[in-house]
């Protein structure tokens, strides 16, 4: 899913790249919460894996490449935060050493790969984990279906990024279609191994895992015969943990929303793709000589708005709209479920 | 054994700490090793002296009980302090050098604690000098000899100019010379080193002093001779000497108090 | 474990594109690619001036054309999209040699392979110029937050240490009459896998030690300083800059 230089046009890549570094710059702060000293190791090791795992690429008929993201797993184990840099420093360090994803493209990659797996990985992940028994193969299966959503979303962004700054015209539809198609099976060897890896992990070391501090029970100490408790260190991040995911969301949501409604209706102005597609749009609300009427296409565009630039534009919005809500439902159906029930979790009472 | 009227360069007290699985090592670990001292941390696999060593310098903290170097307290107000006076050698060497030259890896811990330039360079030079790897400086630590690895690992330390030095298993992997190279190098430092060893001949001939780490306590404090005669106390701890070796006919430890 | 101060892109040699600080070669490179990228597709020939620059900087920098050639092998999955292109792209239709094609995605398609190809050009020269450690110190320097440099570098250690973990535990499956053959075996793989990660986990949280207990603090503190001179800075700055005046007569010719 790297996408090289030119692929998407000039503008589309700048608002992306400033979507990316918005998105970083958030992480950044909300990291310094999730990182400790002895999770930053952990941090680069995760980037490590990914790496690793990102180098298994597979031609896709109609997208760039395809392999395995691993923002399920960073996001997983070393928080939603942390998880977002893991995956932009991995592909940073893809695009100047490998050439694998332009450097121009970065924006549009981190966005895609690093911010909108991670996203919609961890809030699928921690919802299920709420709504699930409190066990430990409730962890592994939660991972499982959050990697598995995470990838074919991932494949949508892309799509998304594709309609609105796409240098070739190459109908909307069948990109959609091979882009998710082709994820949804990517999705299941990335869920595979996410929840191996996780699951191998919280049964040896369950501290390492982000996503299951909560899970942990308060340690005991014996000295010297007696009893005492040992002192809560963990229960700060966990609670702050809780809250982070809707900050990112919101942040994630409104960037989105932004580069799709906002910079889409601007960039419509540059002279490759956008236009192109706005254009068959337009003719197609028009419903006049235009020869692919019936095509994929058609169906694209809001139907009754003529402005072709508008059209595209609302069409932008309403996809990231789509893809967003997808995601954050999870979340927010836990989060009322959580108010409804108050005390039944430990460790996560604040919202 | 020396009798320094010095604060004492490590108290530990009322030591206890389990990991994040449930598993706990320590339960109440008391001692203290005065400036100057060569004191053998001996144990079996497994009674918890690697987690010792890592609340030396604050790796691990969150459980009971107080460290204090040199009379300054372990946690997180005088860190970055604590480990620049607290040096440890790990079991790995190649845990330990992490850089692509020898010069850059010694350089690593001065650098990081702000010295510069020709003071860099110097106390580089220095630490080299004390391990006799002078003339190694730009070859990358994976191409040495283990025995030069573990000399260098020791520099790296030593260019933090340590209170104590904190070495695990220094002995292990290495062939008698290097062992003995490392010895000698051990003993003509001028620092009070914690050892941390299976190894009871290398103990008996390095340090006067040793502690018997069992079951997450201290089980015994003593002359080393005399603890490695005390044939109950070995075997109840799981210590065994080497076929043949009796540390009645050794004389070392006793003679060796003081460096130099 | 040799952390990582050569990577199998990096060829050695003393070139004076060698000898410029990483940063600077950073800062051209990706201006370089900037402008390529913001060049209009129609000015077919200010691509082939790119080609030359790319060319040149590759012949100062010692870097063999068979070396370069093989290294672009990494766009192949974009080359076969572009190939693509003109069969299923909309719009007006030309016939080439009896086929239909698109004209728009004939022009998409050029427009992909000559700027994703100079582009991975571009990076595989700093890649090949540059060693890794140089790179992160280039990043560093630019500001990168310090955090993601951590990450980096992190990363690059790790890889070090899952490449070694992986040998090991290979040659432990294999002292033990264990093949991969084929998709019967992929689920011990994938168990491997996990215990991989815990492996590499736990030696790579001992390399970590060993530096946290050194001092480090989350910045790798700065032993031989970086710095560009300004003649090395115009010397970097050079490609991008004749690569602008080039993008520049593209748009006004």
């Amino acid at each position: 899913m790297h996408v090289p230089d030119g692929f998407i046009d000039a503008p589309v890549s700048a608002a992306a790249g400033v979507v990316a570094a918005g998105a970083v710059a958030v992480s950044l702060r909300g990291a310094r919460r999730e990182l400790d000293e002895r999770t930053a190791p952990l941090a680069g090791l995760v980037a490590a894996f990914i790496f690793a795992v990102q180098m298994l690429n597979f031609p896709v008929a109609a997208g760039t490449s395809g392999h395995l993201l691993g923002g399920a797993l960073a996001a997983i184990l070393v928080g939603p935060y942390t998880g977002v840099l893991c995956v932009s420093v991995v592909l940073l360090m893809q695009g100047i050493l490998f050439a694998d994803g332009g450097l121009t493209a970065l924006g549009v990659n981190i966005t895609n790969m690093a911010v909108v797996t991670t996203v919609v990985a961890y809030a699928v992940f921690r919802g299920l984990v709420k709504v699930l028994p409190k066990k430990r193969r409730s962890v592994t299966v939660s991972a499982f279906v959050a990697a598995l959503l995470s990838v074919p979303a991932a494949a949508a962004a892309f799509t998304l990024f594709y309609a609105i700054g796409g240098t070739t015209d190459v109908p909307l539809g069948q990109v959609l279609t091979a882009m998710v198609g082709v994820h949804v099976l990517i999705g299941i060897g990335e869920a595979a191994i996410t929840a191996l890896t996780v699951g191998a992990v919280i049964a040896v070391r369950p501290d390492l895992v982000y996503g299951a501090r909560g899970l942990t029970a308060p340690l005991k100490l014996r000295v010297n015969g007696e009893l005492v408790d040992a002192p809560a260190t963990e229960q700060v991040p966990a609670r702050a943990a809780a809250r982070s995911p809707r900050k990112l969301l919101l942040a994630g949501l409104g960037a989105s929303l932004l580069l799709a409604g906002v910079v889409s209706f601007y960039a419509s102005a540059s002279p490759d793709g956008l236009e192109k597609v706005a254009a068959d749009k337009g003719i197609d609300a028009k419903a006049e000589d235009h020869a692919a009427a019936d095509s994929p296409l058609a169906d694209y565009g809001v139907e009754g708005i003529t402005n072709g630039r508008l059209s595209g534009g609302l069409a932008g919005v309403i996809g990231v709209g789509v893809t967003v809500v997808a995601g954050t439902g999870v979340f927010w159906a836990v989060r009322r479920r959580r108010t409804d029930d108050n005390d039944s979790s430990p460790v996560s009472t604040s919202v | 054994m020396t009798t320094p009227a010095a604060p004492a360069s490590l108290e530990v007290s009322g030591l206890a700490f389990a990991y994040p699985d449930g598993h706990q090592a320590l339960f109440g670990v008391d001692f203290s090793i005065a400036r100057g001292e060569r004191v053998a941390l001996l144990g079996p696999n497994g009674a918890g002296k690697t987690t010792l060593v890592l609340h030396l310098n604050g790796i691990l903290t969150g459980g009971a009980g107080t460290v204090k170097v040199a009379g300054l307290p372990v946690g997180r107000k005088h860190m970055a302090e604590i480990r620049r006076r607290v040096g440890i050698v790990f079991q790995d060497p190649d845990d330990q050098l992490f850089m692509p030259t020898v010069r850059e890896d010694v350089a690593f811990g001065p650098a990081a604690a702000g010295l510069k330039g020709a003071g860099l360079e110097a106390r580089v030079d220095r630490a080299l000098e004390q391990v006799g790897m002078a003339g190694f400086k730009d070859r990358p630590p994976h191409h040495l000899s283990f025995g030069q690895r573990r000399r260098v690992a020791v520099a790296t330390v030593l260019a933090m100019e340590p209170e104590i030095l904190v070495l695990d298993e220094p002995s292990s992997n290495l062939d008698p010379a290097s062992r003995r190279e490392l010895a000698d190098i051990l003993r003509s430092l001028d620092v009070t080193v914690l050892m941390v060893t299976h190894d009871l001949p290398y103990a008996l001939e390095l340090c006067p002093r040793a502690l018997i780490l069992s079951e997450g306590v201290i089980a015994a404090d003593g002359r080393t001779g005399d603890l490695l005669a005390d044939e109950d106390l070995m075997r109840a701890h799981r210590l065994e000497l080497p076929f043949g070796f009796d540390p009645r006919s050794v004389k070392t430890s006793t003679k060796i108090s003081t460096p130099e | 474990m040799g952390a990582g101060h050569a990577h199998r892109l990096y060829r050695h040699g003393h070139s004076p594109v060698h000898a410029l600080p990483p940063h600077t070669k950073l800062a051209a490179v990706f201006a370089f690619v900037v402008v390529v990228v913001s060049t209009p597709r129609a000015a077919m020939w200010a691509f082939a001036l790119y080609a030359v620059l790319l060319a040149t900087v590759a012949a100062a920098a010692r870097v063999p054309a068979g070396f370069l050639l093989k290294r672009l092998l990494i766009e192949i999955p974009f080359v076969a999209f572009a190939v693509l292109m003109p069969f299923v792209a909309q719009g007006e239709r030309v016939d080439v040699l009896g086929l239909s094609l698109s004209v728009n995605g004939l022009w998409g398609a050029w427009n992909v392979l000559a700027k994703g190809t100079l582009g991975v050009a571009a990076s595989v020269l700093l890649a090949s110029t540059t060693e890794l450690r140089e790179l992160l110190l280039g990043l560093q320097r630019l500001k990168l937050p310090p955090l993601l440099v951590q990450i980096a570098s992190f990363m690059i250690r790790y890889g070090d240490v899952i490449t070694d973990e992986m040998r090991r535990m290979r040659i432990a499956r294999e002292s033990r009459g264990f093949e991969a053959k084929g998709v019967r075996h992929w689920g011990v793989l994938a168990k491997s896998a996990g215990a991989l990660f815990i492996r590499s986990y736990e030696r790579g949280e001992r390399v970590h030690l060993a530096m946290v207990s050194r001092g480090y603090a989350g910045s790798m503190p700065v032993i031989d300083e970086v710095t560009a001179s300004r003649a090395q800075w115009s010397y970097a700055l050079a490609l991008p800059v004749t690569a602008l005046a080039v993008c520049l007569l593209g748009w006004t010719l």
